[in-house]
């Protein structure tokens, strides 16, 4: 399939994006992995989002441990 | 190629996270449960304490899950999970890692170094001062600021190993690779051991010297009776060093996966990738 000469190839189609597209994959997966680090190591401890609830923290709780979070 | 850096990241992850788990599930759960029972057969002898001396007993911890969901289903779900925010993590570093080493070093040595450098960082280093605990050790009323320092310890740890391996690359032209690596290497050492002495013990929190004299840590200490007899010992020694012992292998089990596994996958990824096939053709040759 030859893509005539004239029309634009799809992947040279500059974006409108204020960042890169690649930098916004690392940035996402960034949050997204705190995110988990903090409610698989932090949440429900120290600090607490959901308030005084211990589901997380118990369902984890020895993963927690082992991973090197204090706990309790 | 960050996409396809991030997935693959997130797949090894994964997996580290899912050997972890079988590791902990036959070698660590064990220990854990050696720990619980301590800790019940403490609690029980301290009621009777308690009772004797005229008080109420202490409030059982909350019971949400049973141990049997906890030693199976909890841990491994807290493991995998894990694995995958530490596969994300990684990734994420290997980008940018890529971006600047990427033709000097190999894909794949790359991802070995970035594996070792995030156990290092993320976890290795905050544990030489705020080592893993099993369940019994931690006393509730310092949680909040057993966290805090952990994560402060977290936090320092990466930001002083980032520093140090760019200042490693900027003194190699000068230094050559060998002994810029020594020289940023020793420079980390010291200041993190000036953080770990500047930093509290457990043991020294205010609370804790309140309550219990002054230790080091929050391990059990024997329980006296009035007279001063010991009536239940101390937490058992063996128990606390198999249960670190372990807690370091199931992060090297853990990042050893993700650094292994993700190598070949990258090498694959980048001899096959035509937009590297530009920036591969100018990178040389590569030797094994």
């Amino acid at each position: 399939m030859d893509t005539p000469s004239y029309a634009p190839r799809t992947r040279r189609i500059p974006i409108a994006l204020p960042i890169s597209s690649g930098t916004q994959w690392l940035v996402g997966t960034l949050l997204f992995s705190a995110l988990l680090y903090y409610f698989i190591g932090i949440d429900q401890g120290a600090t607490s989002i959901f308030g005084n609830d211990m589901h997380i923290h118990e369902f984890v709780h020895d993963a927690r441990h082992l991973l090197g979070f204090p706990c309790h | 190629m960050e996409k396809r850096f991030v997935l693959r990241g997130f797949g090894v992850g994964a997996l580290g996270g899912l050997l972890a788990f079988v590791f902990a599930r036959l070698m660590t759960e064990p220990v854990i449960q050696n720990a619980i029972d301590y800790e019940n057969g403490r609690d029980a002898v301290m009621d009777t304490l308690r009772r004797a001396a005229g008080l109420a007993p202490d409030p059982a911890d909350p019971d949400i899950y049973s141990r049997s969901i906890q030693q199976s289903i909890g841990i491994g779900v807290g493991l995998i999970l894990f694995g995958l925010a530490m596969g994300g993590i990684f990734a994420v570093i290997y980008a940018l890692a890529y971006k600047r080493y990427g033709t000097a070093v190999r894909p794949r040595t790359l991802a070995v170094l970035v594996a070792g450098a995030a156990f290092l960082g993320l976890y290795l280093v905050p544990y030489l001062k705020y080592p893993a605990n099993p369940p019994s050790i931690g006393h509730p009323d310092t949680i909040g600021t057993r966290g805090l320092l952990y994560v402060v310890m977290v936090a320092i740890s990466v930001i002083l190993l980032v520093t140090a391996v760019v200042t490693a690359s900027r003194l190699t032209p000068r230094f050559g690779a060998w002994n810029a690596t020594l020289l940023s290497a020793g420079g980390f050492v010291v200041v993190v051991a000036i953080v770990m002495a500047i930093l509290p013990t457990v043991g020294s929190l205010h609370s804790n010297i309140v309550q219990f004299g002054h230790f080091d840590t929050e391990t059990p200490q024997p329980l006296r009776n009035a007279r001063g007899v010991i009536v239940y010992p101390g937490f058992p020694a063996d128990t606390l060093f198999k249960f670190r012992l372990y807690s370091i292998l199931n992060q090297l089990i853990m990042w050893g996966t993700i650094g292994l596994a993700f190598g070949p996958l990258a090498e694959r990824m980048l001899a096959k990738s035509p937009a590297d096939a530009k920036s591969a053709a100018l990178s040389p040759t590569y030797t094994s």
